[in-house]
């Protein structure tokens, strides 16, 4: 039995344009315009989903982006599903398929609902309080409360649409497009000012856009149909950019904002193809006007929360935006003028208003009058003390309020109704205004906070600045917008206003009821289900923190942030515990305003362009090659290259034997390296490093040790003299940046008087480093010009020379302990050198090898690598490098602290070479190392730090740092595991050729 | 996110620049003239003020220059920039 209860036209509704859409798997019908709320609203729908905690039927409350019940997952079951979405906010479209949240396994039998007759036993904390004790149990219960609770569901596809980031620059944001806005932006864009105009709706003007009373007017017009004439103006205005659909999340320092442009979401899913779904943009405004309104409070009373029961707001843009009666059967409780406005508008529909009951006992207000003259019936100084209806409202008990508002008095009258419009009175939208770090000021007379103070950067006019009356607004607007925009005159000088808006309210943050607080339910934040008792019951249990409270009782923690019902919260907290409101403060309003989707905050940063890497020039020979690769910073390095059938384990096995034995050739590109030049050159690297380089002869290389200032060490790598005042100096991989930045950095801050010039070309050399016994005979093949005699060429030398016209600078350096060759050319000649390499290698059975093998060779070497054996605790001495620091130089970085008490202490930690009692057995790198497993506690001596299986020592070797460990050469210790002991011995960490002759074999 | 305005390049958004702690804490000519204790003061101590600190920053996406900058940590307000080397200002 569907009922239509569209009454009546409206501009905003195209009847010609008929769209299908499903709710709960049921087919209905709306028009072009509606959203989703107003469609279901329309074919008589209220019940919409249930709360999050007592699974109370919950029907469409609000008509905006405050809604905290009619939250719906779209597309259940689709890439495209969405979950946390405002039914309120949702522009249909032929295609849409909306289902209710929060109930399983339907809407009108939900299993949860048995948390409504349970809930006696389900006050605030209940989750805290049960549920955490036995520790054990947790896991059982969690389980139960996940399946029934949660927030709709999240997709388990990739997202198939397009997202985007924009960063826009203007002279002045103006937020809101209502009356407020669109007057601001108009001024603001006349005046020569670039703005941007901004709106969370498909539509301009506002609440005011569809007010067409006799009692509010501009010019003589009613004040919607003089906004309209506005809207049409400023359309053709050049410098002003509005952009609607667009709803502001973040309000940071310095005038930044970022907000989410909706471009597709109303289209039908057919024609959103390749198109950007939402936008990120990012507002940089020298000056930046909120317009952004009021949200109309809700009233606390027992059973508040009813399907049926909705903001008197709210009733009245169903009615004058979509032409849809919320009810036919309508009542409405208030405590100021604006449900009259509801009600008289609704009458001019020709829907039928039963009666209104308002809390104030004497109102002069022509509006009631109004009313009163149409035969409704207005109870004056009444309240509603219970509702009736399990999945609709169909009952009201009202009973007469005592003269302090604390009691009611008299006998109980029903009504009977089918549709409930509130109204308590109105909370400047002051969200975005606080996260921008504004402050706020209570006012006594209308229980509001508002903005404390403008700034030179920032403006709130309209509601949100507590401005209510029409009157008020335009006024307080001109004469701010003035000062703050730094102009003579407005346009607007001679606006005639007439608003028959009566101010007076009679606030009572908690609505009694005859019955006992205990016995209702008055719900306070719809969304979490958390009643005045339950903030009572705070109290009660100590916490006076509004914070505190907040956590305790989830008051203001969905996804709505408690939008409708902080205020009632922070009034019922003043009022049990007697402190003033102003004191009290608000709660933190936290970004973003109205939830984002994460395919916005990501924009295009996704798939590769999710954590972008770097490739070397050599990467497509390696992806050609087979190779496996790992992640090294951001770049991607060859870590093996396994041949059919072989696992990690076994290709490093085969490649560190052929490089040894004969020939291996590795892509050393990733190294860092920054070119130095100028005349204070060699005094720079005294300086950054721990050895000496003044007599460093040209044509030479040297490996140095970097540390910080802390002593610690910091990253290195091998320097070569090229000319006099001209070295390249190499980084680790990971290192590259931050050495550059440290370097700069000194150079800028402590020493600007060297003449130094760094440049990174870590980008512009690539590397290949071919090693082994036969490596000289194959440099010699592709270079048989160059001399490569002991003599001419020794270790750790360079030549340069050329191949055709291509420049080689060619380094005699090794970290593998083997003789080797690392070219360096000009990256775009990567290939073609490294494939001269390959081909002249093949009869040397030349092998490539990947980082892996490079880690175990050095490894054999007892060579370390900065980050893996060394943490930022390690000094060059706990290293056993003392060779390496420079006793006659008088200061280099670090030096002073290698001598503070705590780094000459004998116990730390110090790289020792392992090697376990079964030579088969490989330790695992992180395992702690101790010395006695039977005293309690086990003192943990120091953790492995690299370890590998050598096939050419055909052992178990690691590399590990223990206290102490440089006195403990020969004495055996035991790495503990999970499931056994193994027993090493500390030894030297040079583990192959001590005497370096492989470098010169 | 703050405008910084870059002493080399004008303003700049702050994704652009490093923060570099606290500023004019000058290293020791000679480190190894000084005790442990005066070592320390320089390698560690740093002041964490509410209101106007001196700080240094680099333009490490812009023009990689270090400068100095004068913020109230209360509001973030940038009261002044100057280049390295120079005196801060003394209002
Ligand atoms: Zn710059």
């Amino acid at each position: 039995m569907k009922k239509n209860l569209r009454v009546k036209s409206s501009k905003f509704i195209d009847e010609t344009y008929r769209i299908a859409f499903k709710f709960n798997g049921i087919k209905y019908f709306g028009f072009k315009g509606d959203t989703l709320a107003s469609a279901l609203l329309a074919n008589d729908i209220h019940l919409v989903g249930r709360s999050f905690k007592y699974h109370r039927p919950r029907g469409i409350m609000t008509a905006g982006s405050e809604e905290p019940n009619a939250i719906v997952q779209l597309h259940d079951n689709s890439s495209r599903t969405e979950p946390n979405v405002r039914a309120t906010e949702v522009e249909i479209y032929e295609g849409l398929e909306a289902s209710s949240q929060n109930c399983w396994p339907s809407v009108n039998f939900d299993i949860g609902g048995i948390n409504n007759f349970l809930s006696p036993i389900l006050p605030a904390g209940f989750y805290y309080k049960t549920f955490m004790w036995p520790a054990s149990f947790w896991e059982k219960y969690e389980y139960f409360i996940r399946k029934s609770a949660g927030l709709g569901k999240s997709p388990t596809e990739p997202d198939p649409d397009i997202y985007e980031h924009r960063y826009i620059h203007c002279d002045v944001l103006v937020i809101g497009a209502g009356i407020s806005g669109i007057i601001a932006a108009k001024i603001s864009a006349k005046k020569g000012f670039k703005t941007l105009l901004v709106d969370e709706s498909p539509y301009l003007g506002g609440s005011t856009i569809s007010q067409n009373s006799e009692f509010f007017k501009l010019n003589n017009q009613t004040s919607g149909s003089w906004l309209e004439k506005e809207i049409h103006e400023i359309k053709k205005i050049d410098n002003l950019e509005i952009k609607t659909r667009t709803s502001v999340a973040a309000y940071h320092g310095y005038n930044f904002l970022l907000a989410r442009e909706n471009l597709t979401d109303h289209l039908p899913i057919e024609n959103r193809k390749d198109k950007t779904r939402q936008r990120l943009l990012k507002i940089r405004a020298k000056k930046v006007i909120t317009a952004t309104g009021a949200i109309e409070r809700p009233l606390i009373f027992n059973n508040n929360d009813r399907p049926g029961i909705l903001l008197s707001s709210a009733i009245k843009k169903y009615a004058d935006l979509f032409g849809v009666s919320c009810g036919e059967k309508n009542i409405f409780l208030t405590n100021n003028d604006s449900a009259y406005e509801t009600a008289i508008s609704l009458v001019q529909k020709g829907i039928k208003v039963e009666a209104i009951v308002d809390n104030r006992e004497q109102v002069d207000s022509k509006l009631l009058f109004e009313i009163e003259k149409n035969n409704i019936k207005v109870f004056r100084g009444f309240t509603i003390t219970d509702t009736f209806g399990y999945k609709r409202i169909n009952k009201i008990q009202i009973m007469q309020l005592s003269k302090d508002g604390q009691k009611v008095i008299g006998s109980k009258t029903n009504l009977s109704c089918d549709c409930l419009g509130i109204s308590g009175g109105w909370t400047p939208a002051i969200h975005l205004y606080t996260q921008s770090g504004g402050k706020l000021k209570f006012r006594e007379e209308d229980q509001v906070f508002i903005p404390k103070n403008q700034s030179v950067d920032h403006l709130s006019v309209g509601s949100c600045n507590g401005d209510m009356t029409l009157n008020e607004i335009i006024t307080n607007l001109l004469k701010d917008l003035k000062l703050f925009l730094d102009i003579n005159d407005t346009g607007y000088e001679n606006i005639e206003v007439l608003s028959c808006f009566n101010q007076s309210k009679r606030n009572i943050w908690l609505l009694p009821s005859d019955k006992n607080l205990g016995k209702t339910k008055p719900f306070v934040d719809y969304q979490n289900d958390a009643t005045a008792k339950d903030i009572k019951l705070a109290l009660r249990e100590g916490f006076r923190s509004i914070e505190h409270v907040k956590r305790y009782t989830t008051t203001g923690m969905g996804t709505d942030q408690g939008k409708l019902g902080n205020m009632h919260a922070l009034g019922i907290i003043s009022e049990t515990a007697g402190a003033k409101m102003d004191e009290l403060g608000t709660t933190t309003f936290r970004p973003p305003y109205t939830p984002l989707t994460f395919g916005t905050i990501v924009g295009r940063n996704v798939g590769e362009f999710f954590d972008t890497f770097r490739k070397t020039p050599l990467h497509d020979w390696h992806v050609k090659n087979k190779a496996k690769f790992e992640n090294v910073g951001q770049w991607k390095r060859a870590w093996y290259y396994p041949k059919i059938n072989e696992n990690m384990h076994q290709a490093v096995q085969r490649e560190s034997k052929a490089a040894r034995d004969s020939a291996g050739i590795l892509d050393a590109s990733t190294l860092g390296k920054i070119d130095i030049q100028g005349s204070d050159a060699s005094e720079f690297l005294n300086r950054v490093y721990t050895n000496a380089w003044s007599k460093l002869a040209i044509g030479k290389c040297r490996y140095g040790l970097m540390l910080n200032e802390d002593g610690m060490v910091y990253d290195d790598g091998v320097t070569t003299r090229l000319e006099e005042n001209h070295y390249i100096m190499t980084t680790t991989t990971g290192g590259a940046a931050t050495v550059m930045s440290k370097l700069e950095d000194y150079l800028q801050t402590e020493w600007p008087e060297l003449d130094v010039y760094l440049t990174s070309v870590t980008d512009q050399f690539a590397t290949a480093s071919v090693c082994g016994p036969n490596s000289k005979k194959i440099i010699s093949k592709i270079f048989p010009n160059l001399d490569l005699s002991e003599e001419n060429f020794p270790h750790m030398s360079f030549k340069n020379t050329k191949i055709g016209n291509i420049s080689c600078r060619i380094m005699r350096i090794s970290f593998t302990g083997e003789l080797s060759f690392e070219i360096n050319v000009q990256a775009n000649y990567a290939k073609s050198i490294w494939e001269k390499c390959i081909e002249a290698g093949k009869e040397f059975n030349i092998t490539p090898y990947g980082t892996e093998t490079m880690h175990l060779l050095r490894a054999e070497k007892g060579f370390i690598i900065v980050g893996q054996d060394t943490d930022a605790t390690m000094t060059p001495i706990d290293l056993q490098m003392d060779w390496i620091v420079s006793k006659k130089k008088y200061d280099f970085i670090g030096k002073r602290s290698l001598y503070r008490s705590d780094t000459i202490r004998e116990d730390r930690k110090q790289l020792v070479g392992l090697l376990t009692e079964n030579p088969k057995e490989v330790l695992e790198e992180g395992a702690q190392i101790v010395a006695d497993i039977k005293k309690l506690p086990v003192e943990m001596l120091g953790h492995v730090t690299s370890s590998y299986y050598s096939p050419n020592l055909d052992k178990s070797i690691a590399l590990g740092v223990v206290k102490g460990g440089k006195n403990l050469i020969g004495k055996k210790l035991i790495i503990p595991m999970e499931d056994k002991t193994i027993n090493v011995t500390v030894a030297d960490p040079v583990f192959l050729d001590k005497e370096n002759k492989r470098l010169n074999a | 996110m703050f405008v910084i305005n870059c002493p080399y390049c004008g303003e700049r958004e702050q994704s652009e620049f490093k923060a570099g702690g606290e500023a004019h804490i000058v290293r020791p000519k000679q480190p190894t003239e000084l005790s442990d204790d005066q070592w320390a003061e320089y390698l560690f101590m740093r002041k964490n003020i509410k209101g106007i600190q001196y700080e240094r920053w680099n333009h490490a996406h812009g023009c990689r220059k270090w400068f100095n900058m004068v913020r109230d940590t209360s509001n973030d307000k940038i009261k002044a920039v100057y280049k390295m080397g120079e005196e801060p200002p003394t209002e």
